[in-house]
Formats: C-alpha cells, sequence, structure tokens
C-alpha cells in the first residue's frame, strides 16, 4: 500500500512540475510583454517596470525564482494588471466561493446520483427506471452551459423564485442554481453507473446466497450490494471532480458568482498572464491532488486491486 | 473414374454452399444498426442538420454578417422571427438575421467536432496500436506520457493558449486535436494487446513484414469498429467542448460564429425578451447532440460484441 503511494506521488510531483513549466515557457512565447500597450512607455520606467518583476533576469533564472517561489511559498507572484494585488489575493478571494458551490454540487450528485441508480436498478424495467435512464441521457447532452441560461430563464424570469446571479456572501438561493447546474451531468452519469454496477451485483452469486438465507431485501441491499455497487462510482469521482472545477468557469460566468473561474476568464481577456497561468497550476495541482486521492482510496477499498 | 454417388452429392451441396453469399462482420452490423429505431431516427436527424448546415444558406435572404442597422438594438420588437420580413429565426441583438448565423454556427460546430474526431482517430489509433503492439519498455513510457497528459487540466491550458497565440480555428483545432487523442489511445492499445497475438499477426511476422506494415495492415483495420463507435460519441464531446470555449467568448471568432457562441449572445439577451436569440441555437444544439449520441450508442450495440 505504501508503495502504491510513494509509487503515484513519483508520478504526481513530476507532472505538476511539468505543468509549471508549461505553462511558463507558454508566457515567455506569448507575443509582446504584458506592459506593451498602445502607448509605449518610456525606456526607463520600461527598464524600471520589468526590473521590478524581475522580467530583466534571465529566462532560466526566472523560471527557477517563479517554480520555487511556487514550489515553497505557494506565491504565484503579482498580477500584471492590476499592480495592488497578486495572484495569490485573487485566488483567496474567488477560491472559497468556488469551494463552496464546488462542495454542494458534489455533494449533491453523489447523493442523488447514487439513490437514482439504486432505485432504477431494484425496479429494474419498471417505469422508475426508465424514468431514471430518460433523466441520465437528457442531463449527459444538457451541458452546464446549457443548463444555466435555462434555470435563469424558469427561476428568475419566469417564476421569480431564485436571484438571476451574484453570490451576496453564499446565501442559500444564491448558491441552489449554481449547484443544479454543475451537478446535474455528473448526477446523471453517477446514476448510470451505479444503476449499471447495482444490475451486475444483484445478479451475482453472493447476493443469491444472502437472498436465500432469508435476509430482508433492505439488509441485502445496504449490507452486501452497496459496497461493491459504488467502487465504479468512485473511481468517477476523480474526473467528476475535476469536471466541476473546470465547470466552475461557466457557472462563474452565467451567474457571477465571482468565483476563480470568473478572474479566470476575465484575466483571459485582459491578458493578465501571471493570473491566468497561477489559475491554471492551482487547478492542475487540484486535479492531480484529488486523483491521487481517489487512487488511494480505490486501492485501500477494493481488495482486488493490483498495485 | 466415376465418383461415388455420396461425393457427388457433397460436391452438389459445396456448390450450392458457395452461390450463398456469406454475411460479413459489417453487414451483420449493418443488420443490427437499422433494426435499432432510436439510432436510425439519429442518423436521419444527423443528415437533416448536416443538409441544414450546407445548404441553409441558399435560403438565407441575408449574409450571416449582414448588419441590419434599423434593427440594432431594437430586435425585441421589429426582428421577431417572421416569414414575410425573410428572417425565418428573428434578428439578433446587432441587427443580423439569426437564420443565416445558425447555418453557420451549425456548420462550424459540427465543422469543429469532426475534425476534432478525426484528429484523436488518427493520432490516438496509430500510437495506442503502436504501444499496445511493441509493449514492454516502450508501451510503459508510452502509456505513462498519456496518464500524465490526461491529469493535466486541459481546459485551462488550452484557454491559456488561446490567450497567449490567440484566437484562431487553427489554435482551436489544435488545442482540441492536443486532448482528443488521449482516450482513443488507451482504447486502441487495450484493443490491440489482444489481436496481437492472434494467428494471423504471427503469420505476418513469420513472413517477416515489417512491423509498422503490421500496425498499419494488420493491426489496425481491425480496431475500426470499435474506433468508429468511440469517435461518434466522441465528436458530441467535441461539439459540446468547443461551445464551451466559444461561450466563455474565446472560441470562434466574430463575425465567424458557432453555435456555442450564439447560445452565450442568447443567454446574454435573456432579459429583453428576444428569446428566439437562445432557443433556436439551443434547439439545433441538442438535436445535433442527441442524434450523435444515440447513432453512437446504435453502433456500440452493432459493432461492440463485448455489450450483447
Amino acid at each position: 500500500m505504501y508503495v502504491y503511494i510513494i509509487k503515484r506521488l513519483a508520478v504526481a510531483i513530476p507532472t505538476i512540475l511539468i505543468l509549471v513549466v508549461f505553462s511558463f515557457v507558454l508566457m515567455y512565447w506569448a507575443p509582446g510583454g504584458p506592459f506593451n500597450s498602445e502607448r509605449p512607455l518610456p525606456a526607463q520606467v520600461m527598464a524600471n517596470i520589468e526590473a521590478k518583476y524581475g522580467l530583466d533576469q534571465p529566462v532560466w533564472k526566472q523560471m527557477i525564482d517563479y517554480v520555487w517561489g511556487v514550489v515553497t511559498r505557494f506565491d504565484f507572484g503579482p498580477s500584471f494588471q492590476y499592480t495592488d494585488r497578486t495572484v495569490n489575493d485573487v485566488i483567496a478571494q474567488g477560491f472559497p466561493v468556488t469551494l463552496t458551490y464546488g462542495f454542494w454540487s458534489a455533494i449533491a450528485a453523489v447523493l442523488v446520483g447514487v439513490t437514482l441508480g439504486i432505485a432504477a436498478a431494484l425496479k429494474h424495467n419498471s417505469w422508475l427506471d426508465y424514468i431514471a435512464v430518460g433523466i441520465t441521457i437528457g442531463a449527459q447532452a444538457l451541458p452546464n452551459f446549457v443548463m444555466a441560461p435555462i434555470l435563469v430563464l424558469i427561476f428568475t424570469l419566469w417564476l421569480g423564485w431564485l436571484p438571476g446571479g451574484g453570490w451576496n456572501g453564499g446565501q442559500w438561493q444564491y448558491v441552489i442554481m449554481p449547484v443544479i447546474a454543475l451537478s446535474t451531468s455528473y448526477m446523471a452519469s453517477i446514476a448510470r453507473i451505479t444503476r449499471s454496477s447495482m444490475l451486475e451485483v444483484m445478479n451475482s452469486n453472493f447476493i443469491r446466497t444472502a437472498r436465500a438465507k432469508g435476509l430482508p431485501m433492505r439488509r441485502v441491499v445496504l449490507r452486501h450490494a452497496l459496497k461493491p455497487t459504488l467502487l465504479p462510482v468512485i473511481s468517477y469521482l476523480g474526473p467528476a471532480v475535476v469536471g466541476m472545477i473546470t465547470g466552475s468557469v461557466v457557472v462563474d460566468i452565467a451567474f457571477s458568482t465571482g468565483g476563480i473561474g470568473q478572474f479566470f476568464v476575465n484575466s483571459a481577456f485582459n491578458r493578465d498572464y501571471s493570473v491566468i497561468m497561477g489559475i491554471t497550476i492551482l487547478v492542475g495541482m487540484l486535479t492531480i491532488t484529488f486523483n491521487l486521492l481517489v487512487d488511494i482510496l480505490y486501492a485501500w477499498i477494493d481488495p482486488k486491486i493490483r498495485y | 473414374m466415376k465418383l461415388a454417388s455420396g461425393d457427388a452429392k457433397l460436391l452438389d451441396e459445396t456448390a450450392q454452399l458457395a452461390s450463398i453469399r456469406g454475411r460479413s462482420l459489417w453487414a451483420d452490423a449493418r443488420g443490427r444498426f437499422l433494426r435499432n429505431r432510436a439510432a436510425l431516427l439519429g442518423l436521419i436527424v444527423l443528415v437533416l442538420v448536416a443538409i441544414f448546415a450546407l445548404f441553409g444558406g441558399y435560403f438565407a435572404k441575408y449574409e450571416p454578417d449582414y448588419v441590419d442597422f434599423s434593427l440594432m438594438g431594437a430586435n425585441a420588437y421589429r426582428g421577431v422571427p417572421s416569414f414575410e420580413s425573410g428572417h425565418y429565426f428573428g434578428v439578433d441583438f446587432d441587427g443580423r438575421d439569426l437564420f443565416a448565423r445558425t447555418v453557420q454556427g451549425t456548420g462550424i460546430s459540427m465543422l469543429v467536432g469532426v475534425v476534432g474526431a478525426l484528429v484523436a482517430v488518427v493520432v490516438g489509433t496509430l500510437y495506442g496500436a503502436t504501444a499496445g503492439y511493441i509493449g514492454g519498455r516502450v508501451d510503459n513510457i508510452m502509456m505513462r506520457t498519456v496518464d500524465i497528459l490526461m491529469s493535466i487540466p486541459f481546459m485551462f491550458v488550452l484557454i491559456l493558449m488561446l490567450v497567449i497565440f490567440g484566437r484562431s480555428m487553427f489554435m482551436l483545432f489544435l488545442g482540441i486535436g492536443l486532448i482528443s487523442w488521449l482516450d482513443m489511445s488507451r482504447i486502441a492499445r487495450g484493443q490491440t494487446l489482444s489481436i496481437k497475438n492472434k494467428e494471423f499477426v504471427e503469420a505476418a511476422v513469420a513472413t517477416g513484414v515489417r512491423p509498422f506494415t503490421i500496425i498499419l495492415r494488420h493491426v489496425v483495420p481491425n480496431l475500426l469498429g470499435i474506433v468508429i463507435v468511440y469517435s461518434t460519441l466522441l465528436v458530441p464531446q467535441m461539439i459540446i467542448f468547443e461551445s464551451f470555449i466559444s461561450y466563455l467568448g474565446l472560441g470562434i471568432q466574430e463575425p465567424q460564429t458557432s453555435l456555442g457562441a450564439l447560445i452565450n449572445q442568447g443567454a446574454e439577451q435573456m432579459n429583453n425578451g428576444t428569446l428566439w436569440m437562445l432557443a433556436f441555437p439551443l434547439f439545433f444544439f441538442l438535436v445535433t447532440l442527441f442524434a450523435f449520441f444515440f447513432v453512437g450508442d446504435g453502433l456500440r450495440d452493432a459493432l461492440d460484441p463485448k455489450d450483447r
């Protein structure tokens, strides 16, 4: 087990480093420096600015400084567009918001998805099953950036129940629509995976034995069937959480929630390279860490896995 | 010399057998596909959408980038969809004909989807087949590379690239191509591992065919079934992907447009009562996606022997 964790770490850490270096090289190649504006600055001013941000150093020194800053101090450097804030300030402001609705989305997707999947599998080929399958197909073809405007249309414009955007410190009315928009497609996938996994498990020998012993259905499902059913769901959690982090860009744009995605897209339009790069690296780290955690969890739960 | 009567009968039967045409794997698959109603419907819808994207432009009364200044900003009450004005789908906020723009958007979205899937098919299949066929350490290194690439949040890296190198169709294709082949290479590799031990590959090796020729001639054709299935399922993913980027305003640039960009504009203008700006692009987007999903599903049932 420990060997497996160390092996996975041995892959994860270089991956993060590759991502950091790759982003840095991309930024270095960018045509036009970050301070090239329409009105050229006087040479002395330019030199001062470049000295301030360390842009007068040779490339390798800049890169090592940057990587060192990220790795040791978790410091992504200053924003190139707003002199009064650093990339860390931006992250500190946007990240809690993203985490809040991301957390609730993950909970909602798993709870609703698993419940729906199990219900559909237990009532195989009933109307409940057909409805569940219909919902999952529908929700899969409905990406979150399509969901979001439809939700606003229904709940804000027609029904007037929920505010159409904003965050307001995370009051529950403001969280509902982002969570629905973000979690629906993952909920559908989880339901589909749970359903097919449950169908397979319910047909297996140990379940037949459990039922033959005369255990009540509740106990068979909860004690015996649930754990093997959830294994494929756990392995799906990695990609799902990654998708939710990416989807936060859409949620932030559609609902103006002020999460990290909003800063990302705004910086993309402002060509604020250091902020884009910082957020990309942060998301990359999160993704890799989460995939690592899920894999370890999976290896820990599933006795069949070889590592 | 005379044949025993039993032999003659046997010969007769063989002759009869030869006249019956054997059913190939593909003919079998076609039959299964055509019996699947949802898949067939999906295929018909796809053809209709493709016709709409290809020839819809001839029916439009306006160019997609023609701006009618008298309608600009007044589209909520004077740009309503109607046959009399020639704006079948209404007018967008800038006074452009939405029918022509939807035709263009559908075309570009489908193009991006198909090209993305094509890149995935070519690169992914060759990469996966090579890794699987050679095996050993090369396989290990090649597939670890795929693992590493897969754990990078490509959406963000692509946006970073689009910002740095400027937005263009080429960048978009490159970015989508960079991501899309990863899954395909895994699938192709897994399938190659089982093909590589078959007798016909052994025979090819024994007759001295070079490894790369074996991959191209003998391995890849046997991957085709599964590759076709996954590429039909890839196309909608690519369409969603491109629309996502365009929705953020970072993809296709004006005056060109894609369904994602149109949906974004429609969503922005929802408060102005111009719902047709959202409804028409959204309709084509969803219909295309659903059709691809159903066709892909039907193809999987028809071609993938595992799932039966």
